[in-house]
């Protein structure tokens, strides 16, 4: 189904460039992969959360004598059973945002709905969950606050003594209200999207038990086992105590970035000496985990005729719920990516985290700069419409360029292939097809991103891999990288595979382990295959360096000539036999005691960044893409069926093509799920629903095939060229979808998700204004 | 609860003869995870929406979580596993291999017996047709395609070899 645009290639890859089936793929399809929940110890006791059942209380009393004599029940823990009853993680080193700790079990006021109160450990779950009714709590409720813009005014109900406001970032360049004022037209627009819920299919779980030397060990459905010194903190544990092993998660999208069952599971293991499982039902991880941030987003751009922007102001209000997580974080990346892939010399961003009453917000694929989109391309849509000029047009006019400066000051220095992808996507779509009956209308929209790959710089990010060969010529890798189900173990597998001419099959992979892998840092961010990928890139090429002279020695050639492959070294043009076996080549290297186990470490660019003047280093690289599509509305029911996608990304170079289609197909999915149906309604703090039935997840039948063009500029910093592209294809649909509703109907929904009852309130109120 | 409550089953699961003592209250599901140990039969939501739970339950796909233990027995209990032998791949699991049809995996059984039961009804199904049957199994990762894809594979291969009339 894609269409792959191949750049003209300095080397020829044996491997990379392959799509491979790799060890997860054979195991998923053969239905033998232990989940976090498949882990069956002797003696295995069921542990349960306890949750809030209002936003926002003190707690006046909590009983839970009943629930200790129930008989089945092992151990019920309260806060003041809780050694260290704090979790606060990874500040951010001063930069600006408030210093708020979240308990572990809430002691004395409960902050949202679903906030942990108590934990319970019994023999059964279903013990566990009558001994979750015998508790009893008295709440007196105290004024909350929902909404992140009451929040903010004065005298609003405190969500925690500190204050509302969590966090608020500038991103400043130029004299943008100077250059507003300048401006030949200026396009205002108001834009709000919506809580949703990463639903993946695994709920959160995991088993954990007392290992050797009383090391507390949890096996858990996590993306970063790099939690355990937190988890250690909590027990009054040393670190050494304390290990995380991440299973192969059954999906993530950054809602097991931070901890899920971990704390819980742990106190359990740690109170009761026994395992213990946990596994959320899917009520309670829709009632209570995080959620991806509502936005609001207010755009001003200023325009000259021709189309060129000269200045954009925009303010960004985020519902960060109860506790800070990782709001921070995600309301920088909002602020820094807010004006999209455009030049805009003049520029001026604020976007705050606000604390309410509802749960937790936090990391979810596309991390605040998917989010943004939704702005920054229907403001580009506007601006044609006002200027009479074609969508696309503009967008050329703007675009950015490798070497051009984005708003944090910062100059890019990988290629900018988002013109293509444009181009690319519009090409694909071919025709538009005809109204299918009367009342029918028939648009075309599309959306261009960027979304950055990587930590922010200043985090001093760095990941590790271990690369070793064995007696009989196979590798065993080692990386405490963990895998959500797009290939990050797989393909550090592939890029070992190319370096040392090991077959795929003949390659171990152990990875995500606290205590027996070398750190990679969590896979979020769509860090992993870049910073995971060069570390793997640097342990294969390292073990190759060593391996070189030996081998040159035994085969008395120059070690220029020299080639990996097939599990051999031998001279380059030369027949399949003549050559050396990598098991006779690793006898070698240990009679001359040359090592043959490699850790390679990658570390990314550091810089700072001033928060006053909102200028400084941001984030390594961006990928850029773009995604069109058609659609038909149904003016009669405010239905939107879409005919046509597709979506274009340049990936740099797709190491494994299959799955990166998978990615783009993937997240052009959910961020179409998230354009049209989802959504996680809140009446004052109390979930509306926590049914899966009520979340409108797309099925099988909802949406047509996405169609994929995948772009190799060759240029990003991943290994081999690669860019990173588990987050970017979300990005763009919400916007391309909004922008074809626009374009055939000429009304412009604001408001995710869109819905027939709101394009058809859309559609009504311009019917009404129009009389 | 004792003990005297639970009442003996009978199912044949994947071809092989089991017994197990049951409460009336739990699950298709529970039984087969915690008490047979098929964790390739998994907990998703609950309320019979994503599939993650199907077992074909004398040839139809059934929704594990939404039948009790009691209700099935005597039935025949395929799960993924039984697809093929032991060490094998059934060729529909080598075509979602091929395809890319798993990403994180966890859909896949149940989408496989889903995708497995419309074959034996329809050899030879349209994409559209496909798709429709598979509304009741949610996939979070792949959007599908790869899926869709690999059933069509699968059909069209089967119909070449049983000499293209499928």
């Amino acid at each position: 189904m894609a269409e792959t645009e191949v750049p003209a290639r300095q080397e020829a890859y044996r491997v990379v460039g392959q799509s491979p089936s790799h060890h997860d793929f054979v195991d998923k399809v053969e239905g033998s992969l232990l989940y976090a929940a498949d882990w069956q110890l002797p003696g295995l006791l069921h542990g349960k959360v306890v949750r809030a059942e209002v936003p926002c209380a003190r707690i006046a009393g909590m009983e839970v004598s009943a629930a200790r004599a129930l008989p089945g029940v092992v151990a019920v823990l309260t806060a003041a059973d809780v050694p260290w009853n704090q979790v606060l993680e990874r500040p951010t080193g001063g930069l600006g945002e408030l210093a708020v700790a979240m308990p572990v079990l809430a002691a004395d006021r409960v902050r949202y709905q679903g906030e942990p109160i108590a934990l319970i450990a019994a023999i059964t779950a279903q013990i566990a969950e009558q001994a979750a009714e015998l508790i009893d709590v008295e709440y007196d409720d105290l004024p909350g606050v929902f909404d992140p813009e009451r929040a903010l005014e004065p005298g609003a109900p405190l969500v925690h003594d500190q204050g509302n406001l969590l966090v608020s970032w500038i991103i400043a360049r130029g004299d943008a209200a100077a250059a507003l004022a300048a401006a030949d037209v200026v396009v205002e627009g108001e834009y709000r999207t919506q809580r949703v819920e990463h639903a993946y299919l695994e709920p959160e779980a995991g088993v954990g038990w007392v290992d050797t030397s009383g090391v507390i060990t949890l096996r858990v459905s996590t993306q970063v086992i790099e939690h355990a010194p937190t988890i250690a903190t909590i027990l009054g544990l040393p670190q050494s105590k304390l290990r995380v092993i991440s299973t192969y998660m059954g999906g993530g999208f950054g809602g097991k970035e931070d901890m899920t069952v971990e704390p819980y599971l742990a106190l359990l293991v740690w109170r009761t000496r026994r395992p213990v499982r946990m596994v959320w039902e899917r009520q309670e991880s829709i009632m209570a985990s995080t959620k991806r941030h509502p936005f609001i987003l207010r755009y001003r751009t200023g325009v000259q005729r021709d189309g060129s922007i000269v200045a954009q102001e925009v303010d960004i209000v985020g519902d960060a719920g109860a506790y800070p997580y990782l709001s921070p974080r995600v309301l920088f990346a909002a602020c820094a990516t807010a004006s999209g892939p455009y030049r805009v010399p003049n520029v001026h961003h604020r976007a705050r985290a606000v604390f309410t009453n509802n749960a937790p917000t936090s990391a979810f694929r596309g991390f605040g700069a998917m989010q943004v989109t939704f702005g920054y391309e229907q403001q580009m849509d506007r601006v044609a419409e006002r200027l009479g000029l074609t969508p696309q047009a503009v967008r050329e006019r703007n675009f950015l360029d490798k070497g051009d400066t984005i708003p944090t000051g910062e100059r890019l220095d990988t290629a900018v292939a988002a013109g293509q992808c444009l181009r690319r996507a519009l090409a694909a779509l071919g025709e538009p097809a005809r109204p299918s009956g009367p009342g029918r209308r028939i648009g075309r929209g599309f959306a261009v991103n960027m979304q950055p790959y990587g930590r922010t710089v200043w985090f001093h990010d760095r990941a590790s891999c271990w690369i070793s060969l064995e007696a009989d010529g196979s590798l065993l890798l080692r990386s405490g990288i963990t895998d959500l189900g797009a290939g990050q173990a797989a393909s550090l597998a592939q890029i070992a595979s190319e370096v040392l001419g090991v077959p795929l099959g003949e390659i171990g992979v152990h990875i995500g382990d606290s205590q027996l892998t070398p750190p990679a840092g969590g896979t979020f961010a769509t860090r992993q295959l870049y910073m995971s990928g060069n570390a793997a890139l640097a342990a294969a090429r390292a073990l190759r360096a060593g391996l070189l002279p030996v081998a040159a020695e035994l085969l008395g050639a120059v070690p220029d000539d020299l080639v990996f492959e097939d599990g051999m070294v031998r001279e380059r043009d030369t027949g399949a036999g003549r050559g050396i076996r990598l098991a006779e080549l690793a006898a070698a290297c240990q009679q001359r005691s040359v090592p043959t186990a490699h850790l390679g470490t990658w570390y990314a660019g550091t810089g700072t960044f001033d928060p006053a003047t909102g200028q400084g280093a941001s984030f390594p690289d961006y990928t850029f893409g773009a995604h069109a599509a058609d659609v038909e509305v149904d003016t009669e029911t405010g239905q939107v069926r879409v005919l046509g996608y597709a979506a274009a990304h340049d990936v740099g170079r797709a190491i494994n093509p299959l799955r990166v289609e998978g990615q783009i197909q993937g997240g052009a999915y959910q961020g179409l799920g998230y354009a049209l149906g989802e959504e996680i309604v809140v009446d004052d703090g109390q979930v509306a629903s926590t049914l899966l039935a009520s979340y409108l997840l797309p099925n099988a039948a909802d949406l047509p095939d996405v169609r994929v063009i995948v772009v190799e500029s060759g240029e990003g910093k991943g290994p081999f060229g690669a860019r990173g592209i588990g987050e970017p294809p979300i990005g763009n649909p919400a916007a391309t979808i909004a922008n074809a509703v626009a374009a055939a109907t000429g009304v412009r929904v604001t408001q995710l998700p869109i819905t027939p009852e709101r394009l058809l309130a859309a559609l009504d109120a311009a019917a009404g204004d129009a009389r | 609860m004792s003990d005297q409550s639970k009442q003996r089953v009978t199912l044949t699961v994947n071809g092989e003869h089991r017994e197990a003592w049951v409460f009336p209250h739990e699950s298709l599901l529970d039984v087969l995870r915690d008490v047979l140990g098929h964790y390739e039969v998994r907990y998703g939501c609950g309320e019979g929406v994503c599939g993650t739970c199907t077992v074909l339950v004398d040839g139809e796909p059934v929704s594990g979580c939404l039948l009790l233990a009691v209700q099935a027995d005597g039935c025949s209990l395929v799960t993924v596993r039984g697809l093929a032998p032991a060490g094998d791949l059934h060729p529909l699991q080598a075509c979602f291999l091929r395809n890319g049809a798993a990403q994180c995996g966890f859909c896949t059984p149940g989408m496989l017996l889903t995708a497995w039961a419309l074959l034996q009804h329809d050899p030879r199904p349209s994409r559209e047709r496909i798709r429709r049957e598979l509304v009741g199994n949610l996939c979070r990762c792949t959007g599908y395609s790869k899926i869709l894809d690999a059933v069509e594979e699968y059909a069209a291969e089967a119909a070449e070899r049983t000499g293209g009339h499928g």
